[in-house]
């Protein structure tokens, strides 16, 4: 009787492991970023390697600083594009979107083992597969070996039951988890979603959740692989790669949370950490500069159709800045030929290339002192935009776009 | 001790490979602390502003743990002490958030607890993470680390915290010197 993490780490370790365990396990996939990527270079040369063990899966992504906003970033992107040819690894250059989402579309399948040098490497967890962040000498060894060593965590089981209310997202329902668990909650435990509004979710809303599941410490956040999984591989050209993963009756969680999505409301998290949540309904008036929608958390195309749905006709308010950032090249044409993007530009927001734009606080929509963002991203630690004396709320793409409309943090449930 | 360290924070360069040596010798460490709160992300330890800077570390280190206290990069001395609350390092991957501590001189990190991501990338690069009570250490307070014995001395307040030890795996890789050195010693993982 297994749970998920169990099953796949057994099947990647070559013998029965189980929580408590300590494991060396194959590797499918191995990533690292513009951001981690040189450091993991130089010391995959340290080990004395100047090839990945599986090249086709071994990817280098240039999202945190793409295009490039200054040399010594220009210098680093230049170590990873040489890197890459020297070592046959592949490439995602700059205009490619952001490493959680091109491994969702193009490389993880479910019952891989895939890790990478950014902690929101969870996101892949929503197709059925264990994945992991870690920092850049551990991704060297993978990229080096195609191994990894792992602790097998525990499990907490969260059974996502009940209704979603109108207006409430996957977004709502996992900064809801995180206000209650805390930003250490589930800290080197793998977070197992389950319960019957799981099972209804679009994968998209899976991503959302499962790349959130860092923060509140956990090492992985897991669906099962099902028919919604398949029917997306299938959209992705890539059926052949299904294979249905689901727990075992009588697996041995470590606690079950239990969560009546029908009490969910639209929750934000306010400065400066995620598990600092609230009600939307429930905060004091917060009037906002910039607006972001995007990001490996909701950059997808159901999170800007639901964006263009409540900005369409509408113009965002006055001393606004509206900044969308396509989650990748794929969701930007598809939301190009849906009509998406001209609704979003005619509402009076600034598209910019897929990546991973602000978020991180390197180029793109840094903020001014005093400024106040709400952002659809993962995380709003003091700085993260790129300036410690900035405010930066979380929400659902719903939310932020109501918001930008109305000039501060308001209800998306008036505009539906 | 003090030179050694000086001079990585001089050298460029600075190895994040390998465990400092004069800790191990004999299991003792000794430094001022410095006190911090819960949570201490990697965006207060490492701010994404600095970004470019992540391919000059020594550089970066000129910034570490600016965001938290914008004073600690002058402040601290070779051999220090970090003492945090709950949860310290939590965020993102970045293993320069543990790196530049250490090039900075930072002797070892105490914390309720740690973040998974950073305390695996502490001991890849070989600077000592501990689990311990922090209540009682304040800021100034001399430290004596006792690796051995497993307790933290607070020699200003004349009191033993007692830490947990590291799990068995941690510490084959932390005496190996880190996790390349792990690695090229035992041609691929013997853990
Ligand atoms: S979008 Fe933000 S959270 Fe996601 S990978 Fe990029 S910087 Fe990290």
């Amino acid at each position: 009787m297994k749970t998920i993490t169990e099953k796949i780490l057994s099947s990647h370790a070559g013998r029965d492991v189980r929580a408590g365990d300590i494991a060396v396990v194959d590797v499918d996939i191995v990533m690292a970023q513009d951001g981690t990527g040189p450091l993991a270079v130089s010391q995959i040369k340290k080990l004395g390697f100047s090839k990945v063990a599986n090249p086709a899966k071994s990817i280098f992504f240039i999202d945190h600083a793409a295009p490039s906003p200054r040399k010594e970033l220009s210098d680093s992107h230049k170590v990873l594009r040489d890197f890459a040819k020297e070592s046959g690894a592949r490439l995602s250059d700059i205009g490619e979107g952001v490493c959680h989402q091109i491994l969702v579309e193009s490389y993880v399948c479910p019952g891989d083992v895939v890790i990478g040098a950014d902690s929101h490497t969870c996101t892949s967890g929503a197709l059925g597969a264990f994945a992991t962040g870690m920092g850049s000498t551990d991704i060297a060894v993978g990229f080096a070996l195609a191994k990894t060593w792992l602790l097998v965590p525990q499990t907490i089981k969260v059974n996502f039951n009940g209704k979603l209310g109108k207006g409430v997202y996957a977004k709502d329902l996992i900064i809801y988890l995180i206000g209650k668990i805390t930003a250490d909650g589930a800290t080197y435990k793998a977070l197992e979603f389950s319960g019957s509004v799981s099972s209804g979710l679009t994968i998209e809303d899976r991503f959302t959740i499962s790349n959130m599941a860092v923060e509140a410490g956990a090492k992985a956040g897991i669906f099962a692989a099902d028919e919604t999984t398949n029917r997306y591989l299938g959209q992705r050209g890539r059926a052949e790669c299904f294979k249905e993963i689901r727990a075992d009756e009588g697996a041995k969680y470590e606690a079950e949370i239990d969560i009546d999505c029908t009490e969910v409301e639209p929750m934000i998290s306010m400065p400066h950490t995620v598990d600092n949540t609230m009600p939307v309904s429930r905060i004091d008036k917060v009037k906002v500069d910039q607006v972001l929608i995007g990001t490996c958390t909701n950059g997808r195309l159901n999170d800007l159709k639901i964006a263009a749905g409540i900005l369409k006709g509408r113009k965002i308010a006055e001393g606004v800045r509206l900044i969308v950032a396509p989650a990748s090249r794929i969701v930007y044409l598809e939301a190009l030929r849906a009509g998406i993007i001209e609704t979003l530009i005619e509402s009076g927001a600034t598209v910019i290339s897929p990546g991973c734009g602000p978020c991180v606080g390197i180029h793109q929509g840094i903020l001014g002192d005093g400024e106040v963002c709400l952002s659809t991203q993962n995380r709003n630690f003091k700085g993260r935009m790129g300036n410690p004396d900035a405010f930066i709320y979380l929400s659902s793409p719903a939310t932020a776009a109501w918001s930008a409309v109305r000039g501060f943090i308001a209800d998306p449930r008036e505009a539906l | 001790m003090e030179n050694n360290n000086s001079a990585k924070i001089k050298n460029e360069n600075a190895s994040l490979n390998g465990n400092d040596k004069n800790n191990k010798d004999n299991g003792m460490m000794r430094g001022r602390g410095f006190k911090f709160g819960d949570d201490i992300s990697t965006d207060l330890i490492a701010p994404g502003r600095y970004f470019h800077l992540r391919s000059n570390m020594a550089e970066l280190a000129k910034h570490v743990l600016e965001d938290a206290d914008p004073g600690f990069a002058s402040k601290v001395k070779p051999g220090d002490i970090v003492a945090g609350g709950r949860n310290f390092g939590l965020g993102s991957s970045r293993e320069h958030a543990p790196a530049i501590m250490k090039i900075a001189g930072v002797g070892a990190v105490l914390a309720k607890s740690f973040a998974r991501i950073f305390f695996r990338n502490s001991i890849n690069i070989g600077l000592t993470v501990l689990i311990c009570d922090t209540d009682k250490i304040d800021e100034g307070d001399m430290l004596e680390i006792d690796l051995r014995k497993g307790v933290v001395r607070n020699l200003t307040k004349n009191l033993e915290i007692r830490f947990n030890p590291l799990p068995e795996v941690m510490i084959k890789i932390l005496s190996d010197g880190g996790l390349v050195d792990h690695i090229i010693k035992n041609k691929g993982f013997n853990l």
